[in-house]
């Protein structure tokens, strides 16, 4: 139990504690980081643990917020390689146009390291790319869940992403994936609550109200806490016990979902870490130091957690980082 | 004297003011189009039309339809008078969300809540006069000149709420949100109440007919000695004060205030609403009743499409379909066509 | 067919037969015959509802006969829309210049058709083609400018122009000359006396009757759907045609010298100084029950001094006073508290409200004067809508019908109702009979005289002489954007006008 929450600290901002050891290489190192925006509070936590990350390791970080335009993001990266940074760090905000800019970053020996997102561009124009297997997190949530009901019947509703996003996509492949041979759990509904609060309430409290106020519903999985947060009032407006009469289960581990944890409203949730720039530092200086080629996907941990991983305690941790 | 016989009424009668026969209500288009798509949610799910008493207040599918359709209701009520000025208010999704981050943070910040309902519907205010600036003294379009505050508000609102989601669990906030009046969800009650006071402000006064002046020809209504910037001003600022009620709502709802996401498109479903309550774009005649019966269908249409079970890749063509037929139902053309078989009709009967 | 009689030109090139056109329950044309010759100007004349615009709609394709066949060259056919009218070689000409204003001249002779070289525009090629073009009609003028940037004249040329490279049987001029000045007029004759020289069968309608007398041959007359006669105009004169258009014998009341050294009240509105950037200051005292008659070219500065005593552009210093009281008129809603009313020039852009109906059309001036809250009830809004449209004689099949459906002269009776509805002390009338035909025109003449000898207080601006002549006390002469000569009494003739306004323009251009 102690190695568990010695890596949940690790996941978090604790991890600059572990991180912060093995600094001095890259001390006093100039790296630019591209970040998308702050579309999401995940994408903000993103990037105040990225910062976090880049000070305890004494690198001189140049952030550069794209708004979500891709050409923000060109030019931010010219602007880097015209300053001669060390290295750079790019959250692209979409897939493909990167190959001349890149090119551009090449050609001035500055290695690339893509963050939490790939592109489709030919693989020795980037050092790496750091992101996390969104089968995997859909995967992890969807064992507990066979664990958790056991041989008893489920019926199970999902709350979908966006429509034809790829987290949308691979979150329910990995969760079906998880459920597939067990007879005793079905998906009965599946709908896009557009990973919003607000669409998360209102489609499950459409699913209730379709599964016999609730009756039918063993368990909600959701591809997001936002999501599932928003249907865990639901839940409660239909006169039910989340947690107890409905299980909930979902991905990302924002702080809010720990709170829901903390009061047993919610069961389940498997973490996104916003810690992409961790891997992302170590893998340079393992490039610098040891001249060591990192492998082209660096993937992060998927971790499950439940109420017995201090929840109080996770959202205590996180509440400040910008989620 | 020889006066010409010839009946020169249009093809298609626009919304108008006055009572009409309640038969005539239900020939409508739009009362047609609702009662249709009722009907597909009751044969996709037969528990649609049931209403249990529940916690004290009306619970079931019906009941969800209004109130998950009022915010866009609240929103339709004030874009229908800044349509009818032949304006639009592309902002009014941002300002929801500017209004709920205002009042989320202050209500964590602790400030009482009424305070921090006023200072977001003032937030709301504020806004809308913005708008009505940008429109009346600067003279910019109102598709443009709306849509920085479109872009430029949901920033705003995340500085408010400095990128994360500011939860609360003020009573008064989650009443706006949650609660629920003689059985009838606060929201609901809150469409409704001004539904009625935003109908009588324009009918009972002159504010309709100069609104409706202003949006045919606004060169004219000058020429008629119509202060027309005046007029736009109190019509922007009203739809600005539309959008932070319904901004306290949808923030009430999730007791928290989501800068990136709350009122997110609603700007559309909103102008959508009008344009289904039988208002043109082009301005002029207007009715805020229809456009809240607008706002109705577009949810009775999400609640069908939520539980029909279908996959959700089908919710937007299905949406666009319904929508497509309820606009050629209301267009001039099918309105010919109908008045011609129902005239043939009677033709033969005799 | 005895009235048909031979026409100067040659063979029939349009023919129309037995048209009948059915709106709802209404004929709007009625068994209708029209032929159109080659190399003949052919005048259509009748007042609004005559069956002018049907007919018109009909030969172009616009709308199909119930009843009735139409010839081209002899060889019957049914065309489908304007389009497919222009394919058979029938082209027409709008009052509104129907062209792109921010393409060139080049793009929009050819537009749609342009050369091509190679599957590519020739650009230069329809710089050439348009200037060999435009030559033919006497214009000489840089092709490749934008169309905007020349007057109403040359791009009405331009759309001839068009039309006739198009089509080049038949030409269908629908009120070319509405917005153009005497000059313009007779540069847009040329082009049409050459265009008829050179066999096209032309068919002209017009408000202006003078116009039909100067160019057209023959003309046409239709009264309530039906033809009253097809005639060449060289045995007509100008009360003869009004007689069969009326059905009656009607004509402006000609006689300004009742009105000379006549009784007139005290100053009613007075304005002192009142001017701004490129309109010099002017005085203007206007008195009780007078008519100050108001006369030049266009662009001579008639309509500017209408819109700065409105207050529509807001004058830079001087002073206006109502019965003797300084008043502030700043802005037209001021304008209307001090009990000023304006009938602009431009119905369609600045006066109706096309959707609104016409009792709403009534009485939104008096509206916007008692404010927000002072709403009309329902039954007062009949009430006036009811006296001042009996008042008036506006004709309307309902008052909650769209104004916009109304005949222009209805439409600017609704606007003249709408300020006396305010109970006004002055009336600005700019063109009041602009773009109406003769019956309603004479009534708005008549409502002119009606209204002066109630004692009212009217400025009115007219291009038409005659009738400037027949309802003024005054007639102020405007010449480059000042009032250079004023006419009272006796001497107010048009002779004396046109001397007025072309001496001085005589010299200017010298």
């Amino acid at each position: 139990m102690k190695g568990i929450k010695t890596l949940a600290l690790g996941a978090g901002l604790g991890s600059l504690l572990l991180s912060a050891a093995w600094a001095e290489g890259l001390d006093g190192k100039v790296i630019g980081f591209s970040q998308i925006g702050s579309e999401s509070g995940w994408r903000a936590a993103e990037t105040s643990v990225t910062k976090a990350e880049a000070e305890a390791r004494g690198i001189d970080l140049k952030f550069a917020d794209a708004q979500q335009k891709q050409e923000n993001q060109i030019k931010a990266i010219r602007g880097f390689v015209a300053q001669g940074v060390d290295a750079i760090l790019v959250a692209p905000v979409v897939a493909t146009g990167w190959e001349e800019v890149l090119t551009e970053a090449k050609e001035a020996n500055i290695p690339v390291v893509l963050l939490d997102r790939g592109i489709e561009a030919p693989e020795d124009l980037y050092l790496t790319s750091v992101a996390s297997d969104q089968v995997v997190e859909g995967r992890v949530a969807g064992e507990w869940l066979v664990a958790a009901v056991g041989d008893k019947p489920c019926n199970v509703v999902e709350l979908q992403g966006t429509v034809g996003s790829s987290p949308a996509i691979n979150r329910k492949q990995g969760f079906e994936e998880a459920l597939a041979g067990k007879d005793n759990l079905a998906i009965i509904r599946s709908q896009t609550g557009d990973f919003t609060r607000s669409k998360g309430k209102e489609v499950m409290e459409g699913f209730l109200k379709a599964e016999g106020g609730g009756a039918n519903i063993c368990a909600v999985y959701a591809h997001n806490d936002d999501m599932a947060v928003g249907a865990i009032q639901a839940i409660k407006d239909a006169g039910l016990k989340p947690g107890a009469d409905i299980l909930v289960v979902s991905i990302d581990a924002v702080p809010d979902i720990f709170s829901a944890m903390a009061t047993g409203e919610a069961n389940a949730t498997v973490e996104l870490t916003p810690n992409m720039a961790g891997p992302a530092f170590d893998a340079l200086q393992a490039y610098w130091d040891a001249g060591t080629v990192p492998p082209k996907f660096i993937i992060t941990e998927s971790k499950l957690y439940t109420p017995t991983d201090d929840p109080q305690g996770e959202y205590e941790r996180r509440k400040d980082l910008g989620y | 004297m020889t006066r010409p016989t010839i009946d020169l009424r249009p093809t298609t009668q626009p919304p108008y003011p006055r009572a009409r026969p309640i038969h005539a209500f239900f020939t409508r288009p739009q009362v047609i189009a609702l009662i249709a798509v009722l009907l597909v949610n009751w044969m996709l799910f037969p528990g649609f039309f049931t209403i249990t008493w529940q916690d004290g207040r009306l619970f079931g599918s019906l009941i969800d339809v209004l109130n998950r359709g009022a915010p866009v209701a609240i929103l339709a009520i004030g874009m229908t008078a800044v349509i009818a000025t032949k304006g639009v208010d592309l902002s009014v999704g941002a300002v929801m969300a500017i209004s709920g981050a205002v009042a989320a943070t202050l209500v964590s910040s602790g400030v009482s809540a009424p305070v921090a309902v006023a200072a977001a519907l003032g937030a709301g205010l504020l806004c809308g006069l913005w708008n009505g600036i940008l429109v009346t003294v600067l003279d910019i379009q109102p598709i443009i000149a709306t849509l920085v505050l479109m872009v430029a508000g949901r920033g705003l609102a995340q500085l408010v709420t400095e990128g994360s989601i500011v939860t609360f669990s003020d009573p008064v906030l989650v009443f706006i949100g949650t609660g629920s009046i003689l059985g009838l969800p606060t929201p609901v009650v809150i469409a409704l109440l001004l539904m009625i006071a935003a109908t009588l402000a324009v009918r009972r006064t002159a504010l309709g007919l100069l609104i409706e002046a202003v949006g045919v020809n606004r060169s004219a209504a000058r020429f008629a000695g119509l202060s027309a910037g005046a007029l736009l001003l109190i019509v922007y600022t009203f739809a600005g004060f539309c959008a932070a009620v319904a901004g306290l709502i949808v923030a009430g709802d999730i007791r928290g205030a989501d800068a990136n996401n709350a009122g997110l498109w609603l700007e559309l479903d909103a102008i959508l609403a009008v344009v289904i309550g039988g208002t043109s774009l082009l301005g002029g005649r207007f009715s805020i009743p229809m456009a809240v019966l607008g706002a109705i269908i577009i949810q009775a249409m999400n609640t069908g499409i939520l539980i029909s079970g279908f996959s959700p890749e089908f919710n937007l063509v299905v949406k666009s379909a319904v929508i497509i037929v309820i606009l050629v139902l209301q267009s001039p053309l099918s309105a010919r066509m109908f008045r011609g078989r129902s005239g043939g009709n009677s033709g033969k009967a005799k | 067919m005895a009235e048909e009689m031979a026409a100067p030109g040659g063979r029939p090139v349009l023919e129309a037969q037995g048209i009948v056109k059915i709106f709802g329950q209404h004929r709007a044309l009625d068994g209708v015959d029209f032929t159109a010759h080659a190399g003949e100007v052919h005048a259509l004349l009748g007042e609004n509802g005559a069956g002018k615009s049907t007919l018109i709609k009909i030969l172009t394709g616009a709308y199909q006969p119930d009843e009735g066949e139409l010839r081209l060259d002899g060889t019957p056919i049914q065309l489908r829309n304007p389009l497919h009218g222009q394919s058979f070689g029938i082209g027409t000409v709008y009052q509104e210049v129907n062209l792109l204003p921010n393409r060139s001249v080049a793009e929009n002779l050819f537009l749609g058709r342009q050369p091509t070289r190679f599957g590519l525009v020739d650009r230069a090629g329809i710089v050439r083609r348009a200037r060999e073009l435009l030559a033919r009609y006497g214009l000489d003028i840089d092709v490749r400018a934008e169309l905007s940037e020349f007057s109403v004249a040359v791009q009405q040329i331009v759309a001839i122009a068009r039309a006739v490279e198009l089509s080049g049987k038949v030409l269908v001029l629908d009120e070319p000359t509405a917005s153009l000045d005497r000059n313009e007029v007779e540069r847009l004759f040329d082009v049409v006396r050459g265009l008829r020289a050179d066999g096209l069968a032309i068919i002209f309608i017009t408000h202006f009757l003078d116009q039909v007398f100067a160019l057209a041959d023959r003309v046409t007359i239709l009264r309530n759907g039906t033809r009253v006669a097809t005639q060449p105009l060289a045995a007509l004169n100008t009360t003869d045609v009004v007689r069969m258009m009326l059905g009656k014998d009607m004509a402006f009341e000609h006689h300004p010298s009742a009105l000379a050294g006549g009784p007139r009240g005290a100053v009613r509105v007075e304005f002192k100084g009142i001017g701004r950037k490129g309109m010099p200051p002017f005085d203007l005292a206007i008195h009780e029950g007078e008519v100050v008659g108001v006369a030049g070219l266009l662009g001579s500065g008639r309509t500017e001094v209408a819109r700065l005593m409105f207050g529509v552009d807001a004058a830079e210093g001087g002073e206006v006073r109502v019965d003797g009281e300084a008043v502030s008129v700043r802005n037209p809603a001021q304008a209307v508290a001090a009990g000023f009313g304006f009938c602009p020039e431009d119905r369609k852009l600045d006066g109706i409200f096309g959707d609104l109906s016409v009792r709403e059309n009534i009485i939104i001036a008096l509206q916007a004067k008692l404010g927000w809250f002072r709403a009309l009830n329902h039954e007062d809004q009949i009430e006036l809508a009811g006296r001042y449209a009996e008042a008036l004689d506006i004709r309307a099949a309902s008052h909650d019908m769209p104004v916009k459906l109304l005949s222009g002269g209805n439409q600017q009776k609704v606007i003249l109702a709408r300020w006396l509805a305010i109970d006004p002390t002055f009336l600005i009338l700019d063109e009041p009979t602009r773009g109406i035909d003769v019956g309603a025109h004479a009534e708005i003449v008549r409502t002119i005289n009606r209204l002066r000898e109630e004692g009212l207080a009217l400025f009115v601006i007219s291009s038409e002489l005659d009738e400037v002549v027949a309802y003024s006390n005054r007639v102020v002469v405007m010449r480059d954007r000042e009032m250079v000569a004023e006419l009272e009494g006796d001497a107010i003739a048009p002779e004396a006008i046109v001397e007025a306004i072309a001496g001085t323009t005589r010299e200017a251009r010298a």
